[in-house]
């Protein structure tokens, strides 16, 4: 038992080196993906087939084609069109697209929450299309789609550790390089699963309390 | 791009079958859990939140990491199938307790009143009145989870299971690049994701038919 302790507190900083590679992944993930999911949702609903169509096949194949697919195309095919992107930026970007398919339906959910009554009040007040979308109905339909975003930054946290196959340094990977070492698998992968505890119990009580805090606030 | 698609093929069986077993083992193993978890007692409802609770916060790949890698290096040696098939059981049993237990909260007390002014046992009021009617309240979710699973599987290809995940990177190596593997895959995916979507459908109608609310 004190092995263990004392290979635990070897290992650990490693992993906590791992664990901010992972984090930041995720941070470029819903940095570069939310932006993109409130387009897709927004054009995913609009009025003109042109626009909705493409969004919504987009939204589909996004959400239908597994992460792990989705990360190995952006890394091993886009260098074929002629685009080297490092490691870290393909995994970025791969779990950035995956996050822009999953929230654009969340997003679009939350906005269509917003009671109709608000978007009548807009236009009783002689506000443009634009100006409804933008100071009404956005504003509002992201703040009842934020429980559910905040779900999602969690399955996207644990989805960097499919990152490893792409050889970026994150948590996963640094725990099995030094399982591959020390022929000790099991505790340091137990280790880097409460490292990943460490941050996806806690995170999860936030969401819990951000949904109860959200429902209240509906009543 | 149609050879790489056929290539493919080979490998849905495989993934099929981690899919299935997992969601088997998931959807009988959840079913203590969700009882567990509704007990009376303080002691089974905790060990049963720390199960769910540590089941869904750690990746699905590390999960499979831990049993293959780490019990595998001399405890118990499973082969990458059996490593997958359990590991992601283990891990739906956990997500299928919670959709279970949100089948129960949507029914009305007065349901399980009623059978207790019956007369039923325990047993009989769960087997005859309350599981049916949660099983139909949770079917939809339960192929939403289907679906999702068999996404999630393709972890199942870092540990070495040869299902549709492995063949894809095989044959991007094999192209030297190339959207179209990846592309294939894509919609292999979503076609083997098609017909789940319209069992649970008719499930869904099947058991609506025969329960009401």
């Amino acid at each position: 038992m004190t092995d263990l302790l004392t290979n635990w507190a070897d290992w650990l900083p490693q992993l906590l080196k791992g664990l901010g590679i992972s984090l930041q992944l995720t941070g470029f993930a819903l940095a570069l993906g939310l932006p993109l999911g409130l387009v897709l949702a927004l054009a995913s609903s609009a009025r003109g087939p042109a626009l909705r169509w493409p969004a919504i096949a987009l939204v589909e194949i996004g959400r239908g084609a597994p992460a792990l697919v989705v990360l190995q195309m952006v890394y091993y095919g886009l260098p074929s069109a002629g685009l080297n992107l490092s490691a870290f930026l393909s995994g970025a970007i791969a779990l950035a697209l995956t996050t822009a398919a999953y929230t654009s339906e969340i997003l679009r959910a939350g906005i269509n929450a917003v009671p109709q009554g608000e978007v009548e009040a807009g236009q009783a007040l002689g506000m443009t299309r634009q100006d409804i979308l933008r100071f009404v109905v956005i504003p509002q339909g992201v703040i009842f789609a934020v429980p559910a975003l905040m779900g999602f930054a969690i399955l996207i946290f644990q989805a960097t550790a499919l990152t490893f196959t792409i050889a970026i340094p994150e948590l996963l990977a640094r725990a099995y390089r030094i399982g591959a070492a020390t022929y000790l698998y099991l505790d340091v992968l137990i280790l880097a699963g409460l490292v990943y505890l460490a941050v996806t119990i806690p995170f999860g009580w936030l969401v819990n309390r951000a949904a109860r805090r959200l429902g209240s606030h509906l009543g | 791009m149609l050879d790489t698609f056929l290539a493919l093929l080979h490998g849905v069986p495989v993934s099929l079958a981690v899919t299935g077993l997992a969601f088997a083992l998931g959807a009988v193993l959840g079913v203590p859990l969700v009882l567990m978890r509704r007990a009376g007692h303080w002691l089974p409802r905790l060990l049963a939140r720390i199960y769910i609770e540590i089941a869904r916060g750690i990746p699905p790949v590390v999960w499979l990491f831990i049993i293959f890698f780490g019990l595998g290096s001399g405890i118990v040696t499973l082969t990458p199938f059996q490593a997958a098939s359990l590991g992601m059981g283990l891990i739906s049993a956990a997500y299928l307790a919670e959709i279970y237990r949100g089948g129960f909260l949507t029914l009305p007390a007065g349901q399980d009143a009623a059978a207790v002014a019956l007369g039923m046992t325990r047993l009989d009021r769960l087997r005859f009145v309350l599981a049916p009617q949660v099983l139909r309240v949770s079917i939809p979710p339960m192929a939403t989870f289907l679906v999702s699973l068999l996404k999630d599987t393709t972890v199942a290809s870092t540990i070495g299971v040869r299902d549709v995940m492995m063949l894809v990177t095989q044959q991007a190596q094999a192209a030297g690049g190339g959207f179209a593997p990846f592309i294939s895959a894509a919609v292999l995916y979503i076609l083997l994701s098609i017909p789940v979507a319209l069992l649970a459908r008719k499930m869904d109608a099947r058991l609506r038919a025969r329960t009401s609310r």
